[in-house]
């Protein structure tokens, strides 16, 4: 796999997400889990809006000094008798964990859930030098049975049913099992058991790096990622370069900020700190460490406009929030990062050639920017984008042209945009009912096609969010 | 060599930010400290109160004990889970609690117990494996959370709590501290001294679970699906 999932183009794939019913109503119903727990662990926490404001100069002062603390991190993870590679692209990266493989005469490779192994394709690498490898993620188990990419960037199977699933076991795996969700689970424990026992090597990602020891931190839940560090004796940890923290006094609120706005849970089950290679007197954990640091086009992201969408800390609170991807899933994005940061960041990691659709498949109702932990000011990449794609790339529709330069004009101050929304609320008057739009101008007709659409907000989303479910309550 | 291609790819990310290398940094400044505002200035019991509540939310049973009747409790935790295989943790808090004779006397009666040894190697993972329980001291126990932090070591192999059904953690009351906050301080103000940290620091919080199907919470998965937290109120 690599960013890019799928040949379909981008009104196929809507139309496929909105076909497919199962799938929408386990957003739907997914979001509004996920959503509620994300604001009930911060209401429990208290002082959310300084714990984001924390979580915002922890990320903008790491990126200002990336070069720095990766060149500490380095430095500490060689210290404790680890190797580690700066891979400046795709291939460099797979490259360098197929040598890895091939010096090891690596049979088996194990891994933990990671995004960026995705996006840089490195299982189809491993696999065409001869490895078997195994996810061991619940979801991605369950995904790679069924060669299927995943739909959304903390709970990847979220597309499939639990039939679905006890189907895919039995095909592949001889299950005979029921469909509860239990007995799944405790097939998948005592299959994938086996295979961290018997793994040459462990592939995980990094959620955090911690540059002042040269830590590589994995938040999960199931365990999984334990066993691949604890069991084989070769750990590779591939990180994006971005996924950096100075110290574990700013790794303990980013920690806490994730947990609570990726699945509104304290802490995980499991929050795994490793450090370079097991020491002399221990038994488990690896002998051999590689951290493997990813640029593959996150380095073009410095710098600019968009430098913030590098401060993503994976938690998925924006995809939860977004009413675009309840209505069409993950899949419709064609990028394994779907949801408002799929949409900001696919285009400048894979350019816009590909992804110039992206930034349309928002309602700039500016939820995501709301429920970011770290405040990245998602829906203001997003106008921006289409600024650029318009204007600059010339890709868009005369309509789209139209109106997208009166939004960025409107949009480029804070105060204006609230000002631009208020408008639109006005321009947009004759065609809204009861606040919905049923059939929309121009560019919004193709989503109202499918969908009751929101009005621009007049007051904030929490609100409009609230009367909409009271609207749908009321049948 | 065991840095690869450093200077090339550092040099790029200082040339997008539009400035030369740096070299120092001073540690940020940062406007707010919200994390310090949880449970400031709670007892020692209110933290075990803390602690107490948040086990049910992590499907934990909750044990209290002192160093004298520590044996007994575990031995009920024990019979309770039907566990008649241990794999223990090693080193001197076992003998600090009158672990090490209740040990020897569980394996007069019959009850298989391995407690760790580094001489012992793979023979200590490959018992785990198939113990039905396993039991850790906690090196610090965060309350908000219900989280215990193991600083595995030569004693405390990663296996003991992972690979187990039953994962069973001794919780010295002293150990508990409002959240990670004190657990990031602590161990950044050791890292500072030159005291680097342990190759694996484990916040384990309860047993493993997944919400991967259909969303629903399954408790247990690949590491344990039972747990239990035994907190020693003079340890």
């Amino acid at each position: 796999m690599s960013i890019k999932i799928g040949k379909k183009t981008y009104a196929e794939r809507i139309q496929a997400g909105i076909d497919n019913a199962f799938m929408r109503q386990a957003v739907s119903s997914a979001q509004g889990r996920f959503r509620s727990g994300r604001l009930k662990a911060a209401e429990d926490l208290g002082d959310w809006e300084e714990w984001r404001t924390r979580g915002e100069e922890i990320r903008s002062h790491t990126m200002e000094n990336l070069d720095y603390y990766l060149h500490q991190l380095s430095e500490q993870v060689e210290k404790r008798g680890g190797t580690v590679y700066f891979a400046k692209t795709a291939e460099e990266a797979n490259q360098y964990v197929q040598k890895i493989a091939r010096e090891k005469e690596a049979k088996k490779v194990v891994k933990s859930k990671s995004m960026v192994t995705e996006e840089i394709g490195l299982n189809e690498a491993l696999e065409e030098s001869g490895c078997e490898v195994v996810e061991s993620d619940l979801g991605e188990w369950i995904l790679q049975l069924d060669e299927d990419p995943p739909s959304h960037i903390v709970t990847p199977a979220l597309h499939k049913n639990k039939e679905q699933i006890r189907e895919t076991f039995a095909e592949k795996k001889g299950y005979t099992g029921s469909d509860q969700p239990e007995a799944l689970a405790a097939f998948a424990r005592e299959q994938l058991r086996q295979d961290f026992l018997s793994a040459d090597i462990g592939v995980t990602g990094c959620n955090f790096a911690v540059a002042e020891s040269g830590a590589v931190t994995l938040v999960t839940n199931e365990g999984n990622a334990r066993m691949v560090t604890s069991l084989p004796d070769t750990h590779i940890s591939v990180m994006g370069m971005e996924r950096i923290v100075p110290t574990w006094e700013e790794l303990e609120v980013v920690v806490s900020l994730l947990t609570r706005a990726a699945v509104g849970q304290k802490l995980t089950s499991y929050i795994t700190a490793l450090t370079g290679t097991r020491l002399e007197s221990e038994v488990d954990g690896p002998e051999d460490f590689h951290l493997v640091i990813v640029d593959n086009g996150r380095s073009k992201i410095l710098g600019t406009e968009f430098q913030s969408a590098l401060h993503c800390i994976r938690c998925a609170a924006c995809i939860n929030a977004c009413p675009v991807y309840r209505h069409v899933g993950g899949h419709s994005y064609g990028s394994i990062y779907p949801g408002p940061i799929g949409a900001v960041l696919t285009p400048l990691l894979d350019g816009y050639e590909d992804h110039k659709d992206l930034p349309y498949a928002s309602t700039l109702c500016a939820a995501c920017t709301e429920a970011c932990p770290v405040k990245i000011p998602l829906h203001e990449h997003l106008i921006r984008h289409r600024e650029i794609i318009v204007e600059r790339e010339n890709m868009g529709s005369k309509a789209e042209g139209v109106m997208m330069k009166g939004y960025a004009k409107w949009a480029s101050t804070s105060a204006a945009y609230k000002l631009s929304t208020k408008m639109a609320h006005t321009a947009l008057k004759p065609w809204t009912e009861d606040d919905y739009i049923s059939n929309g101008p121009g560019p919004l007709k193709g989503w109202t096609d499918s969908r009751d659409f929101p009005a621009p907000a007049r007051q904030s989303f929490r609100s409009w969010y609230k009367q909409r479910e009271k609207r749908r309550n009321d049948g | 060599m065991t840095i690869h291609h450093r200077e090339s790819f550092l040099n790029n990310i200082a040339d997008q930010l539009g400035r030369p290398r740096r070299t120092e940094v001073e540690p940020p400044e940062y406007s707010v400290q919200p994390q310090d505002r949880v449970l400031a200035g709670a007892t020692a019991d209110e933290l075990v109160d803390v602690l107490d509540k948040q086990c049910e939310v992590i499907h934990t049973n909750l044990e209290k004990a002192t160093v004298e009747t520590l044996p007994e409790v575990l031995r009920t935790v024990l019979e309770g889970y039907d566990v008649r295989s241990i794999a223990a943790a090693a080193g001197p808090r076992n003998e600090v609690s009158g672990l090490d004779e209740f040990y020897n006397r569980l394996t007069g009666e019959g009850y298989e117990v391995h407690v760790w040894d580094e001489h012992e190697g793979r023979h200590n993972v490959e018992f785990a494996e198939r113990a039905g329980a396993g039991i850790v001291f906690s090196d610090l126990t965060l309350a908000e959370s219900g989280t215990v932090t193991l600083f595995n070591d030569r004693f405390n192999g990663r296996s003991i709590s992972l690979l187990p059904e039953t994962f069973i953690a001794i919780v010295p009351k002293r150990t508990i501290v409002p959240r990670m906050t004190q657990a990031g301080r602590l161990i950044h103000a050791e890292e500072s001294k030159g005291n680097p940290v342990s190759s694996c620091v484990s916040f384990v919080t309860g047993p493993s679970n997944s919400a991967d199907i259909e969303m629903n919470l399954i408790v247990g998965v690949h590491g344990p699906v039972k747990a239990t937290y035994i907190v020693v109120e003079d340890m």
